[in-house]
């Protein structure tokens, strides 16, 4: 295969991958790693720098969309990247001195973890009136809107939330991605945060985080310019495509599907690195 | 800061990354075309971890090759107007604080600039 054949592929795969991320809330960075290394035999840490890269993209792209709305809180935000871009710093340069087969065990885990929550119901959690002392010194409560109006809300466990973050960040620098997941978790089940408030948030944050451990990255030569185009051009496309035909439904049914996919992958990404492949 | 202060500020930031995101996609898919239609027959090789070319490492280096007309530093310069999106945003954010007089989010945010410059310092000192 010349070069302009697998960029074309590796931009479709790219694209679907974004597509189907938009649409059941995954993200696409997530997927993308497994599929070049799995499928197109893509070096591991060549195939984190881009999709490192496209995270950035999806983030930045969606962001506006989202607070437009009104529902993400810029002050919570700021606050948690604090953590998490502290993490991603020290993950990032962590990655260099672990093995491949390390990073490519801990990627499927993550992952398992990741299409676990899409066969989950989103539930969203009990809300609280009342905010913790360094909530209210942080001023973090705000409010968002509702069918019927404007709701306050109040955020609790700051502290538990921001030693969260900073393992949320240290996996996405490790792996390169963008760990939406585990940053909903902070906010949603640890403080307390509305959940919608929480997901568009976790999303506004996972750029910053994403560019704190890209300067790590492209100084390494993570970042490889060929690799990267078109798999940043097919994210961006497919998650913007994916996002426009959201229109806030969930569907259930192609979340457990993508949810099945992304656990085989899971399952052979730690496979292949018990078994010495990486 | 008023609620109404801050979700106007939201707007701007939103629109912002859009245009980041826009410039940063067109750069790539320029140098993506160039690099294709000169390099598009040779193979493929994704496969080993060699590091990318020295002078794709730094911010002036890149720059520098980028206007040379190299397409792989084009393509790179892409991706740092892409990485420079977040940034931008942290350091309006700084502004924004500031013009509501909010002093604890000015050094808040200040300090998150601050890990992210110290992240890409190693791009500003070449290796």
């Amino acid at each position: 295969m010349n070069l302009l054949e697998s960029s074309v592929l590796i931009w479709l795969v790219s694209a679907v991958a974004g597509f189907l991320g938009a649409l059941t809330g995954l993200g696409g960075g997530v997927v993308v790693t497994p599929v070049l290394t799995l499928l197109f035999g893509v070096n591991l840490r060549y195939a984190m720098g881009a999709s490192l890269v496209s995270v950035i993209a999806t983030s930045s792209a969606a962001a506006s969309a989202y607070l437009r709305e009104g529902f993400s809180n810029i002050r919570i935000g700021m606050f948690l990247e604090i953590a998490t871009t502290l993490g991603a710093v020290v993950g990032a340069f962590l990655a260099p001195h672990v093995p491949s087969a390390g990073l490519a065990i801990l990627l499927g885990l993550v992952l398992l973890h990741s299409a676990y929550l899409s066969t989950l119901p989103r539930r969203p959690s009990e809300t609280t009136a009342v905010a913790d002392a360094l909530a209210e010194r942080l001023r973090l409560g705000s409010t968002y809107p509702t069918p019927d109006g404007d709701r306050r809300y109040q955020v609790r466990r700051v502290k538990g939330g921001f030693a969260m973050m900073t393992g949320a960040g240290i996996i996405s620098g490790l792996l390169g991605i963008g760990s939406g997941a585990f940053k909903v978790i902070a906010m949603d089940q640890i403080m307390r945060i509305p959940f919608k408030v929480s997901t568009t948030t976790s999303n506004f944050m996972i750029g910053v985080t994403a560019a704190a451990s890209a300067g790590v990255y492209l100084h390494r030569g993570y970042i490889d310019p060929v690799l990267a185009m078109p798999v940043m051009l097919g994210v961006t496309a497919g998650s913007l495509l994916g996002a426009r035909s959201l229109a806030g439904a969930q569907p259930r049914v192609l979340r457990l599907v993508f949810g099945v996919v992304v656990g085989l992958l899971a399952l052979e990404m730690i496979y292949s690195g018990m078994t010495g492949k990486f | 800061m008023p609620a109404l202060d801050q979700h106007k500020i939201e707007q701007i930031i939103g629109v912002l990354l859009r245009a980041g995101v826009a410039l940063a996609v067109l750069v790539v898919l320029a140098g993506g075309v160039l690099y294709l239609g000169r390099y598009g027959e040779e193979p493929a090789k994704y496969r080993s971890f060699h590091g990318e070319n020295a002078h794709l490492l730094s911010v002036a280096g890149t720059a520098d090759a980028a206007f040379g007309g190299d397409p792989a530093a084009i393509i790179q310069l892409g991706l740092l107007i892409l990485i420079a999106t977040p940034i931008a945003r942290v350091i309006f954010s700084v502004f924004a604080f500031a013009a509501g007089r909010d002093r604890l989010y000015v050094g808040i945010t200040l300090i998150v600039l601050a890990i992210l410059l110290a992240s890409l310092l190693g791009l500003v000192q070449a290796k």
